[in-house]
């Protein structure tokens, strides 16, 4: 087997040797935020989770791809990831449930990625000095630090636009009529609504009279990537759906929306939270949930003390995770509760979500 | 919900002595425990028989009772001491049984008595009981192999009849799974349904149908009282169902599974301990795949800390002993704050970035006769666990820390017996598991042998396969390109791929030394990272490392003075536990003194490997290569070079002494060491000091041997240098049986196994010694030439069985005093010629006025421990202090140097022997040790310590019925004093003709008189012998008209008689004893406790005397 020769540049100038696995970058070098994701399981679900648009995404894990692909895990028809930085890459897999391995997957998918990364130091880096612009390829050294330097991140960009549906659609066949906002939304989050609803699934532009016109029974704001203070016009169609009283649920992306909708602030986290283990306190009952979470930007729990009840905290470090808005039927949590990956401790919410909006 | 303040005092029970299946880590999780609760304020009792340790410290309780693990004695101690709560969760499964016995009688979990925490009685039955267990999983809509239960065969045929062979068949409530076995035809179907009856202390079998080749995982589960669960650690096994977890080589975290099937998993895990009940703690639940389908079924649960949790814990860095301990008191998981991270919580649920291999270390080739293949009862002894960032890195360091002549995956000197194997014949061998197969697939895969062939064969997972090949694929590489090619890349890839330097030199025939020094020429040195339960997303405050080769070094660097501490990896049989107290002990010791303690071990159930235990830990191989890495890393960070200690950890440090620089080691120099070890330098030293050995000499050759053997004539001690535990040992009667034993040790000399013939390994050939008494002496001699006599020990077994398989006494029960006065005279002559700077232990033989010098070692000997709760005097401590430097009247001043309670009380050591797993073989002892453990009895006679100690070790001593009495001729005239005890005891005799004739004609009375066996074996007995005895005594012990066996071997060939008459008391659970003086002794300890019944005492009431 011959090595691609590889080599990942921070846009701080650290730099790491591997060998280059998946598609070949455009122009020879992939660049974007770099993250990292600590789940032990589920690097196809991350992958193909939209709400990645912009990040490489770096596996602490250092086996990926033991298991293979299946379509059946994807979280969405594309990858919106810019890469993927891995420790050991199985260029063999062995499950019976997939159908191709990882590598072939990449290469479908068109994305790149390095393999044979210390991805331990990385980690440490990003941990203390937070996610960071970086590049990599087999290009030379210099250029793809400077492809590096030249990357802009994720802060104040609309990665929306990039990873939203075009056209609406509907999902599932349930009683009750949901309307799905798309802000990059998750084919986990869709399987656990129809489950009760028929969806709809509309694009991240629409309006509040646009959704109206759908008499939905609820409104879900997904997940989806990047700056929330940079999604254009959804705070605003959110605010005029949740005065007309329209039961409304949001997930990550969404509880940062509602809470911008709502006059709230959010805020950068040094290096985000990504990964399957984090604890998560439910205010309500006192209990511990372990929850799936993909974010980089955050709620200030502060900005909303006058408008809503937080019902989850994180207990890593203290981080909003969740709120219930008072006097109106909108909660919302920022974490994962449909998994994929992911435990599943916090499936109830769709319950709840369909309690809220009167039924079942 | 914080902690409980309606409970004051907590007793908890500890797992007794180290067995099959039940080993140090739960001392581990023990010492956890009393330390957490201590720190809680809780007054903690513990009960346990292990002298050994570190649980049973007096330190660590406030009570520390060590007497026997019963339910009378626990029901004694809960008299006396009115514990407001059992905690019955982390000592295995003995005292999981222990409280469910508490519990029948009423003693505990009733109002009134003690409640049990952890886990109630209901949610250990509904674990325990294989039936309610199913029940309980198919209520919460698990799948269960289908199956059904059975008190009897008539029961277990219906069973069979209803579901079809093959089957399985487990025990209820066993432990290690004991009478477990899988039958593919009817008569193995009968026999395993029996045995596992006789195992089950309840009688009841479960038979399920036989799931042997699915994938087999376990989880990890954490529960608190909130009703909060947590997953510490998914562990895949490589080995398919059908070999026991605690003998199959494991992985964490689990490697084939997808998100969603691990989900799926996680959910029924916690269904599972919900619907078991277990409010707070720990439990593991096992489950197998059907590789084909993904079709999960729940296997088994333990309602407790076990083996896996040790490894789950040491694997991920998370203290599961410690949290469960917590969470039993009323904690809550979100309460709890993770040591290693300090500021998250422990309710989460550790992600780790490296892979882990645990791989069994088995003893089979002390127990010939046993077939060597692995199953569903577990046999391994001992483990080694490594880390490393890839899985082929971590099996390889697995596979060399084992210390078994192994450097690795193949690619070693034993790798050439697999080399004339033709491919069909390799196969043949992987589809039996054995020791031997991970290497034999290796092997497969190496040849290129079709995938599928080698998967269908052994049914380990494809993709285990396909690491294995990366390793193979990479030796060609290696291979190929010569050491003179090198490359910076290439050799960061082997190391990667975790080829150990010996692989390397073997691979280019060169020395290791000189690969060494071409990879730290070409800049490739290992690096260190730590293991932090987070993957790195939180800063890790707790020094836990392991080595791999990549770019950044974690080790900080610190300018305290610095001791390393080789530990003394995998548990064997001949060091185990007692070797990890006196690591520990040091590093106590050394930490309080102001050093900075630095553990290498490799040994996932120790407490050594606790990542609290030292300032530093290095979860390493104990090879030269490994521990010189560490040394040099520690030089790096600190500037100066660390003092490293080789005198604690058995045998494993001492072979590494040579190879470490001579001024670094602290303590006894390596050539003092060698002099001891080394049998012809020995000899010499003696003779020079005028203290008389057994006459013999050193052979490297058969015929050297049979010179020396026609010199000192007949029975010798055949010993080889350089082992540990007796290993190879030999009593040789005559030339003939020299010839066979010389020539199996010149051919385990070319498996590179202990205790093999080589140049540099003469084998020692003495007189034995018939009829002597033996005896063990613990010093400490330190720099001003002080010798501190920890103990004199006197044997209760004759010389020739082992010491370590030998009942100990102290203080000695029957030796003269000018006896004592020469051992601890020549014990100080020898300290002062081997100028020892710490411990030393020296063995004597005396027969009548002669007293000779077996042998010396100047390290920590096994009965360190022992001496240290018989005196009060903590040997380690002090031993540890003198090596650094400290002299004995200093440490006085100190206080930390104590003299020895000068209380009337006698203390006895027993061993504990693992025949029940090997119904093979013969259990008369010898002089090769095969005991796994040990256990402690105290009390106010040697009788009654001696009564103790053998209930302890699980002896049933008689108290009516028929006593079974064979004895060779050395030992009737003292059978004369057992038999009178006997009567006086009420107890009935039983003797063959022989010793019939004997007690007879001196006046005692024999009840029944019994035939040879040999004839009742083979069937072939005559008209004329079936009228004159109609039994035999196989076919009384089997009838179950015995009660206890007292059988001495013959000394001298014709063993079999004998042998049969053991090995069926074996078999058939009846106790027996196999000296004379250990039947003198239990008949003596007998008689005196009819007057005087049973008493417990703490330590610690002991030691203020």
């Amino acid at each position: 087997m011959t090595i691609r020769e590889s080599v990942l540049v921070l846009q701080d100038g650290s730099v790491f040797e591997g060998e280059a696995i998946g598609a070949d970058p455009v122009g020879g070098i992939a660049s974007g935020e770099v993250v990292f994701h600590t789940a032990l399981t589920g690097y196809q679900e991350v992958i193909s989770d939209p709400s990645y648009a912009g990040q490489i995404i770096t596996f602490t894990t250092p086996h990926i791809g033991n298991y293979g692909t299946t379509p059946l895990d994807n979280e969405s028809s594309h990858v919106f990831a810019r890469g993927v930085i891995v420790r050991e890459m199985s260029h063999r897999r062995s499950n019976w449930r997939s159908n191709n391995d990882l590598d072939t997957y990449l290469r479908g998918m068109n994305v790149s990625g390095i393999a044979g990364i210390d991805t331990r130091r990385l980690t440490r880096v990003l941990r203390d000095v937070g996610a960071m612009p970086g590049a990599f390829g087999q290009a030379n050294q210099a250029s793809v630090l400077s492809r590096a330097q030249s990357e802009l991140g994720t802060s104040g960009i609309d990665l929306v636009q990039q990873v939203t549906t075009q056209q609406p659609y509907i999902v599932g066949s349930g009683a009750l009529q949901v309307v799905a906002y798309d802000f990059g939304i998750k084919s986990t989050i869709l399987r656990c609504l129809s489950e009760f609803a028929t969806v709809q699934v509309v694009p991240a532009s629409y309006s509040a009279d646009q959704v109206l016109a759908l008499n939905p029974d609820g409104v879900f704001l997904s997940n989806g990537p990047g700056d929330p203070e940079a999604v254009e016009g959804a705070p605003l169609a959110i605010r005029a759906l949740i005065e007309q009283g329209i039961p409304m649920f949001g997930i990550c992306l969404g509880h940062q929306l509602m809470t911008l909708a709502l006059g709230g602030k959010t805020f950068k986290l040094p290096f985000g939270h990504h990964g399957a283990n984090h604890p998560v306190r439910n205010v309500r009952t006192g209990s511990v949930e372990i929850t799936s979470q993909n974010h980089n930007f955050c709620v200030d729990p502060n900005s909303l003390k006058d408008i809503a009840d937080i019902t989850h905290t994180n207990l890593n470090d203290q981080t909003n995770e969740g709120m219930r808005v008072r006097d109106v039927r909108a909660f919302s949590v920022q974490y994962h509760p449909e998994a994929g990956p992911g435990p599943h401790d916090s499936r109830y919410l769709f319950n709840e979500f369909a309690q809220l909006m009167g039924q079942r | 919900m914080p902690r409980r303040s309606d409970l004051k005092s907590i007793l908890i029970i500890g797992s007794g002595p180290i067995v099959i299946g039940q080993a140090c880590e739960f001392d581990y999780s023990g010492t956890q425990a009393c330390r957490v609760l201590k720190e809680e304020g809780y007054r903690v009792i513990l009960a346990n028989s292990n002298p050994a340790t570190i649980m049973t410290d007096p330190d660590f309780a406030d009570r520390t009772y060590i007497e026997p693990l019963t339910v009378d004695v626990l029901a004694a101690i809960i008299a006396r001491e009115k514990p407001d709560a059992v905690l019955p969760t982390l000592g295995g499964q003995t005292a999981l049984n222990l409280a469910m016995a508490l519990h029948a009688r009423g003693l505990v979990g009733k109002p009134g008595t003690p409640e049990l925490i952890g886990a109630n009685a209901q949610a250990i039955e509904t674990a325990e009981d294989r039936e309610k267990f199913k029940i309980a999983m198919i209520e919460i809509g698990l799948n269960v192999p289908v199956s059904g239960v059975a008190h009897n065969i008539e029961e277990a045929l219906q069973v069979r009849d209803q579901i079809g062979l093959p089957l399985i068949i487990r025990p209820a409530y066993i432990l290690g799974g004991r009478g477990t076995g899988i039958a593919h035809n009817e008569d193995d179907f009968k026999k395993i349904v029996l045995d596992g009856l006789a195992a089950s202390p309840i009688n009841e079998v479960l038979i399920e149908t036989s799931i042997a080749g699915w994938k087999e995982y376990e989880l990890e589960v954490m529960r608190d009282r909130a009703d909060n669960c947590v997953i510490i650690c998914s562990i895949e096994n490589i080995d398919p169902m059908g070999v026991h977890t605690g003998d199959s080589i494991t992985v964490a975290p689990a490697m084939t599974l997808s998100d969603v099937e691990y989900q799926q998993m996680r959910d029924a895990a916690f269904a599972c301990i919900r619907r078991v009940g277990v409010e707070t703690g720990g439990s593991n639940v096992q489950f197998a795949v059907n590789p084909l389908t993904g079709e999960q079924v729940v296997i088994e649960m333990n309602p407790r800390v076990s083996r896996s949790s040790a490894l789950a814990s040491k694997a991920t860095g998370f203290p599961i002993a410690k949290i469960a301990a917590k969470l039993a008191v009323g904690y809550t998981l979100d309460e709890i704050s993770n040591d290693i991270t300090k500021m998250t919580p422990a309710s989460f649920e550790p992600v780790i970035d490296y892979v882990v291999t645990k791989i069994p270390r088995w003893a089979f080739e002390k127990f010939p006769g046993t077939s060597g293949v692995l199953g569903t009862q577990m046999q391994s002894v001992g483990e080694a666990m490594s880390i490393g960032r890839t899985f082929a890195e971590s099996l390889q360091k697995a596979l060399r820390s084992l210390e078994n002549g192994r450097s690795g995956l193949n690619c070693d000197p034993p790798e050439m017996l697999m080399r004339d194997k033709s491919d069909d014949e390799m196969i043949a061998q992987i589809s039996v598991p054995t020791p031997e197969r991970i290497f034999q697939v290796g092997e497969c895969v190496r040849r290129g042998i079709a995938r599928e062939r080698i998967y269908e064969a052994c049914r380990i997972d494809y993709w285990f396969l396909d690491q294995m090949s990366m390793i193979t694929d990479e030796r060609v590489v290696l291979g190929e390109c010569g050491f003179e090619k090198m490359t910076v890349q290439l050799w960061k890839r082997a190391k990667r791929l975790g080829f150990a330097d010996a692989q390397l030199a073997y691979l280019w025939n060169v020395d290791e030394s000189t690969v060494r020094a071409r990879r730290i020429a070409a800049g490739v040195i290992p690096t260190y990272k730590a293991v932090d339960t987070c993957s790195a997303e939180f800063s890790a405050q707790t020094p836990y490392h392991y080595s791999t080769y990549e770019d950044e070094n974690e080790v900080r660097a610190s300018s305290k003075p610095k001791v390393i501490i080789l530990g003394s990896g995998p548990n064997r049989i001949g060091q185990g536990i007692e070797f990890d107290y006196c690591c520990v002990h040091a590093s106590f010791a050394l930490r309080e003194a102001g050093f900075e303690t630095i553990m290498i071990n490799c040994n996932p159930e120790t407490v050594s490997t606790d990542y609290d235990t030292s300032d530093r830990l290095y979860f390493e191989p104990l090879t030269q290569e490994d521990v010189m890495n560490v040394i040099e890393a520690e030089t790096l960070a600190g500037g100066v070079a660390p003092r490293v200690i080789v005198g604690l950890g058995g045998q494993t440090p001492l072979k590494l002494a040579n190879h470490i620089p001579v001024e670094l080691i602290a303590g006894t120099s390596p050539h003092s060491i060698d002099v001891a070890e080394d049998r012809k330098k020995w000899s010499a030293l003696c003779e020079e000091l005028k203290i008389t050995q057994p006459p013999g000499g050193t052979a490297l050759t058969i015929s050297e041997a049979k010179k020396i053997a026609s010199k000192v004539g007949y029975p010798v001690l055949v010993r080889p240098s350089y082992v540990l535990g007796g290993r190879a040992m030999q009593i040789v009667h005559d030339e003939a049986h020299l010839e066979r034993a010389m020539h199996e040790l010149s051919v385990a000399g070319t498996l590179g196994r202990e205790g093999g013939l080589s140049s540099e390994r003469p084998v020692l050939i003495d007189r034995f010694l018939d009829d002597a008494t033996e005896i063990d002496v613990d010093a400490i001699r330190d720099a001003t030439g002080e010798v501190l006599i920890g103990a004199v020990m006197e044997h209760v077994e004759e010389a020739g069985v082992h010491s370590g398989d030998s009942a100990c006494v102290i203080p000695p029960p029957t030796l003269e005093a000018w006896v004592i006065e020469a051992v601890e005279s020549y014990t100080k002559v020898i300290a002062h010629a081997l100028d020892v700077r710490g411990l030393i232990n020296v063995q004597f033989a005396v027969t009548g006025s002669q007293v000779y010098v077996i042998e010396a070692n100047p390290r920590a000997s096994r009965t360190v421990p022992f001496v240290a709760k018989a005196t009060g005097v903590p040997l380690a401590k002090v031993a540890s202090r003198v090596m650094l430097g400290a002299s004995l009247a200093e440490l006085r001043t100190e206080g930390l140097l104590r003299k020895p309670v000068s209380g009337k009380h006698v203390s006895v050591k027993e061993a504990v022997l693992p025949f029940s797993r090997f119904p093979e073989v013969d259990t008369a002892l010898g002089p090769e040790m095969r005991s796994t453990g040990e256990v402690m009895g105290i009390d106010s006679t040697f009788g009654r310590a001696f009564i103790k100690a053998e209930i302890a070790a699980g002896t049933e001593l008689p108290t009516s019925g028929m006593v079974f009495l064979s004895l060779n001729d050395r030992d009737k005239p003292s059978g004369l004093v057992v038999a009178k005890r006997l009567r006086e005891l009420g107890l009935g005799i039983v003797a063959t003709s022989g010793t019939a004739d004997y007690l007879q004609r001196f006046g005692h009375p024999v009840d029944r008189v019994v035939g040879k066996v040999s004839e009742g074996l083979t069937g072939n007995k005559t008209d004329k012998q079936s009228t004159l005895q109609p039994d035999d005594a196989v076919e009384l012990i089997k009838r179950g008209e015995i009660a206890f066996v007292i059988n001495t071997p013959q000394g001298k060939g014709g063993r079999s008689d004998g042998e049969a008459i053991r090995k069926a008391a074996n078999i058939f659970r009846v106790s027996s004893v196999t000296t004379i003086n250990a039947a003198l002794a239990a008949v003596q300890g007998l008689f005196e406790q009819q007057s005087h019944p049973l008493e417990v005492k703490s330590l610690q009431e002991y030691h203020q005397q």
